[in-house]
């Protein structure tokens, strides 16, 4: 088999198989699953039920819609009070209610967070604006 | 008639997946399998096309010559529009492969009464080749994040600066809107101008409406109807590490795209997706024009014998001086 003009053509065939199959030579075999998601602050363990405002698969996928609709409403349209669907009430606000319970920002939010390719201090960009809890040193 | 069986085509593999993941179950099938082979597909394929065309002699330097070609000291050059060294064919091959220059001198021509001629600026065309193809390499970088543990950083900063606007929650991506405008766009442009109607083949159509599905249920899975992304995540590095899972719960979404991506990547050797490859080995950009200068022999000449004037003399001189004839060495 002939082939013309070959050194240039094969070096850049073998680019273009190590650009295509960059995560593969990038990661070079080595598993990486999820993290575990520590629920397991003392205010949650305290809590006879444990339920957080919505159910457990939906905070999962839409907990960043939930937060970006209470901030709509209690910035702009003054309304504190989140009805949940059970009747329970809660005060909406990152600070003060969500990191309440979840007070492992590092072990719940960031976990998550880096796992799936987010930026961590810059995206989401919450702790921009809002206050970080603090979280004892050997927790981390 | 190209337009409707695309369509259906398309209609067709979301209709497969869904019914394979959301019906059969088949996850491990629609999530590990198809990727593999679409992946395996897309790579040997692609490198069989470019060998194949590396098989092809190409004897002579045919650059289209858009500039003056390099002759006397005292006319100037054009460089890069009609280059005659190999720096000029790299910096014109960078214009075309990153800017799309050729694209970029597109006019349109009309016929008016008279008979008249006229040549119209249009650049609508290059514009929305650009903004789909960048925006396309974007997103690329964009997903490594799902491919990779650690992220390094320059998927990192993509993101921010795609997502530079922060608006609502999860960040809105410009590349997103832009993709999809353009391929929209490039979909416009082929239905409404008639003789581009008429020309446009099932294989034009096609990949379009398969782009536009691929950025939909893309667009879907981000800001609407929301997916878990870890587990998505936990499925896309199973694959590249070789540790392949399928966990339940993602969402049907997810496969739709999956699979959509998986055809593409598998229809992508086949088709003239093959451009990718194939605009670095344009032999009407990629070859100096120095045909004056060197030497150009073509590769499947044979062996032509030859018998020069000087050969002919040394044969024949003592003869043909004995008929006196005049030679060139006595």
């Amino acid at each position: 088999m002939k082939i013309y003009n070959g050194k240039p053509i094969i070096i850049g065939l073998i680019i273009f198989v190590g650009v295509a199959l960059f995560p593969v030579f990038y990661n070079g075999g080595k598993a990486s699953p999820p993290p575990e998601i520590k629920l397991d602050t003392p205010v949650i363990q305290q809590m006879t039920e444990k339920q957080c405002v919505l159910p457990k698969g939906e905070m999962r996928t839409g907990h960043m819609q939930v937060l970006n609709e209470w901030r709509t409403e209690v910035v702009r349209n003054g309304h504190r009070v989140y009805v949940a669907a059970d009747g329970k009430q809660y005060n909406m606000s990152l600070q003060n209610e969500c990191m309440k319970c979840h007070s492992n920002k590092s072990q719940f939010c960031d976990a998550c967070h880096v796992y799936a390719g987010l930026q961590l201090g810059a995206v989401p960009y919450c702790w921009t604006c809002h206050i970080e809890p603090k979280e004892p040193k050997e927790t981390k | 008639m190209g337009i409707q069986f695309s369509l259906m085509a398309v209609v067709a593999l979301v209709l497969v997946a869904f019914l394979g993941v959301q019906v059969a179950g088949l996850n491990y099938v629609f999530g590990v399998i198809v990727p593999y082979i679409a992946i395996f597909t897309f790579i040997a394929g692609f490198i069989y096309r470019v060998i194949g065309w590396a098989r092809s002699p190409v004897p002579f330097r045919i650059p289209t010559t858009a500039g003056q070609q390099h002759s006397l000291p005292w006319i100037k050059p054009n460089k890069f529009d009609n280059p005659s060294t190999k720096w000029g064919v790299f910096v014109r091959m960078a214009l075309e492969i990153l800017v799309f220059r050729s694209l970029f001198r597109n006019t349109k021509m009309e016929l008016h009464e008279g008979p008249k001629i006229t040549y119209h600026w249009e650049k609508w065309l290059w514009l929305a080749a650009l903004v789909f193809h960048w925006s396309f390499l974007v997103i690329l970088v964009r997903h490594l994040r799902f491919f990779t543990e650690p992220v390094p950083g320059l998927v990192h900063t993509t993101e921010r600066v795609d997502a530079f606007l922060q608006l609502g929650l999860p960040g809105l991506y410009l590349t997103d809107l832009l993709f999809l405008a353009a391929v929209t766009y490039l979909f416009i442009r082929r239905v409404i101008i008639p003789q581009l109607r008429y020309i446009s083949l099932p294989a034009d159509y096609f990949p379009l409406f398969l782009f536009l599905a691929i950025g939909i249920t893309g667009v879907l899975m981000r800001y609407f109807t929301k997916v878990d992304l870890l587990k998505i995540k936990e499925l896309a590095i199973g694959l590249v590490t070789f540790h392949p899972t399928a966990p339940d719960g993602i969402g049907v979404l997810f496969y739709l795209h999956l699979f959509l991506v998986s055809t593409l990547l598998f229809y992508f050797p086949f088709s003239k997706l093959m451009h990718l490859g194939g605009v670095f080995l344009s032999p009407t950009r990629n070859l100096p024009n120095d045909s004056r200068m060197v030497r150009h022999v073509n590769p499947w000449n044979y062996p032509v014998k030859t018998h020069t004037y000087e050969e002919y003399e040394d044969h024949f001189r003592e003869k043909m001086i004995e008929a006196g004839l005049p030679v060139e060495k006595e």
